[in-house]
């Protein structure tokens, strides 16, 4: 693909404004909490409301893009959502989010899972489309209702968030030069078909899948564009929690001024596919025209969708038109672990 | 509350429930929600859609302790009757704010939220609620 063809148009975010500590989780199960969190470098994490689901966050997210974009939704003509946590088994999140915003008859729908990077999978295949002048713009979404077994150390940090994007050609607040993939069968985290809570192998998510995948789609981008660390102003990385993006930061050479900015995993823990597009929407909130940031979101199973994008001058005038990140992240209303397991259907029956 | 259960019904009233879609009436203009097919005010019969903006006041409201089937995990909640900008009132819940803060009189805008899944194989059932205007610029940041 030519680089620097398609943009960003709009991008939008959500994020549920309840709020647990992971002292009080931790409480619950006798463990250290303030140790857990600086480990983990996560002080709280973001619970959905009993009527919230992957559905509506998505909806809310994408309402937010399309007011940052300043565009019609009947000329959005391809909505893909990302998802590891989609209410329906069958029965696309895409088209309700399609209905919901008005996108409807005339648009394409699917919905994607690749663990926490469907969502940017979602904007490689608009790019695509929009690219070829098939579709005049799409618009991709990466949210979740992560879940988290009562108890696993996944619980800590298993949050529930979404962001919004909208790729088209103009009106772009940021441009795409280019994207790379790195993917490979790894077998780090997973959850079959009937299973309520996912499955991971504890230690193995770190170097063969995590970090191996991330650094090799950053990498692989900047070797394809022949750019540098230094070429860049910003840098997102997938956030399972804050401690994984800054080793990764470190390994790369990158100062960790230019990946802090985006760390939103430290308010509001790990909104599965929505945890790289709400880094990289926090960037978009504060950035400059003319910066560039590099982006590598991060899927169990396991592979990475690397981006490298410019800010243009209009992005500090489109992003008014939308709540931001900061926003959402300071609304915030603190439930206890017992409102915390009925918000999350975790008492037998309901 | 027989009629939440079906999946017919829910699909007919899907675009008003999703985006707050009325009709208003060709001949006089007034604005109508739920939709109606003939004008009660001038007995015109010829409407269009109308998407309402969705935002307006809340009139009255109380909370509800004891809901219909399928509510009761998310009491208490407030119920709120709404006058859109447009004049038309209708009835909401209301989310995105603590019991205590919700009065007569506040400013509100629709949210998209789960309205009813009455049971776990059955069809999930989304449409407006109402949230405090503005959010989640709500609390000018002072609040915690
Ligand atoms: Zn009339």
């Amino acid at each position: 693909m030519q680089n620097g063809i398609c943009g960003i148009v709009g991008y939008g975010s959500y994020i549920p404004r309840f709020r647990i500590k992971i002292e009080e989780i931790a409480k619950v199960w006798g463990k250290d909490g303030s140790r857990i969190a600086k480990g983990l470098g996560v002080v709280e994490k973001s619970v959905p409301d009993m009527d919230e689901d992957t559905i509506t966050i998505a909806v809310e997210a994408a309402k937010n893009a399309l007011k940052v974009a300043e565009i019609d939704p009947s000329e959005i003509n391809a909505i893909y959502t990302g998802s590891e946590s989609h209410p329906y088994t069958v029965k696309p999140t895409a088209s309700t989010v399609a209905e919901a915003l008005g996108a409807v008859p005339c648009v394409t729908c699917a919905d994607l899972e690749f663990a926490c990077k469907a969502g940017t999978a979602g904007i490689q295949m608009c790019m695509g489309l929009v690219a070829s002048d098939e579709i005049k713009y799409g618009m991709s979404i990466g949210a979740d209702c992560a879940q988290g077994k009562p108890g696993d150390a996944l619980e800590y940090t298993a949050s529930a968030g979404g962001a919004a994007y909208i790729i088209g050609k103009n009106g772009c607040v940021a441009k795409i030069e280019g994207t790379f993939s790195f993917t490979t069968d790894t077998p780090d985290f997973w959850r079959r078909d009937g299973a309520e809570f996912p499955c991971h192998a504890a230690r193995f998510t770190g170097e063969p899948a995590y970090f191996k995948h991330v650094i090799g789609g950053a990498q692989g981008l900047m070797d394809k564009l022949g750019t540098t660390i230094n070429d860049y102003d910003y840098f997102v990385f997938h956030q399972p929690n804050a401690k994984f993006p800054l080793r990764t930061a470190i390994s790369l050479q990158i100062p960790t001024e230019k990946l802090k900015e985006g760390l939103v995993v430290r308010h509001i823990g790990n909104s599965y596919s929505g945890s790289s597009l709400l880094g990289l929407a926090r960037i978009l909130d504060i950035a400059n025209p003319g910066e560039r940031i590099l982006v590598t979101s991060y899927g169990s199973g396991a592979g990475s969708d690397a981006f490298s994008l410019i800010t243009t001058d209009l992005l500090p005038e489109k992003r008014k038109n939308a709540p931001n990140v900061d926003d959402y992240i300071r609304l915030k209303e603190y439930v206890s672990y017992a409102l915390y397991a009925k918000h999350r259907s975790k008492i037998r029956g309901i | 509350m027989a009629h939440l259960e079906s999946v017919p019904m829910f699909w007919r009233r899907m675009k008003s429930l999703y985006s707050l879609i009325g009709v208003e009436c060709l001949n006089c203009g007034k604005k109508y929600f739920p939709p109606r097919l003939i004008c009660p005010e001038c007995g015109g019969k010829e409407m269009k859609d109308y998407r309402f903006k969705g935002t307006g006041k809340v009139v009255s409201y109380s909370i509800i302790d004891v809901p219909p089937k399928g509510l009761k995990y998310q009491t208490p909640y407030g119920l709120a009757i709404v006058e859109l900008d447009e004049g038309v009132r209708v009835t909401g819940q209301l989310v995105g704010c603590n019991l205590g803060e919700i009065k007569a009189g506040m400013r509100v805008e629709t949210t998209f939220r789960k309205i009813i899944a009455v049971n776990k194989n059955g069809v999930i059932q989304y449409g407006y609620k109402f949230r405090p205007e503005g959010y989640p610029r709500i609390n000018n940041g002072e609040k915690k």
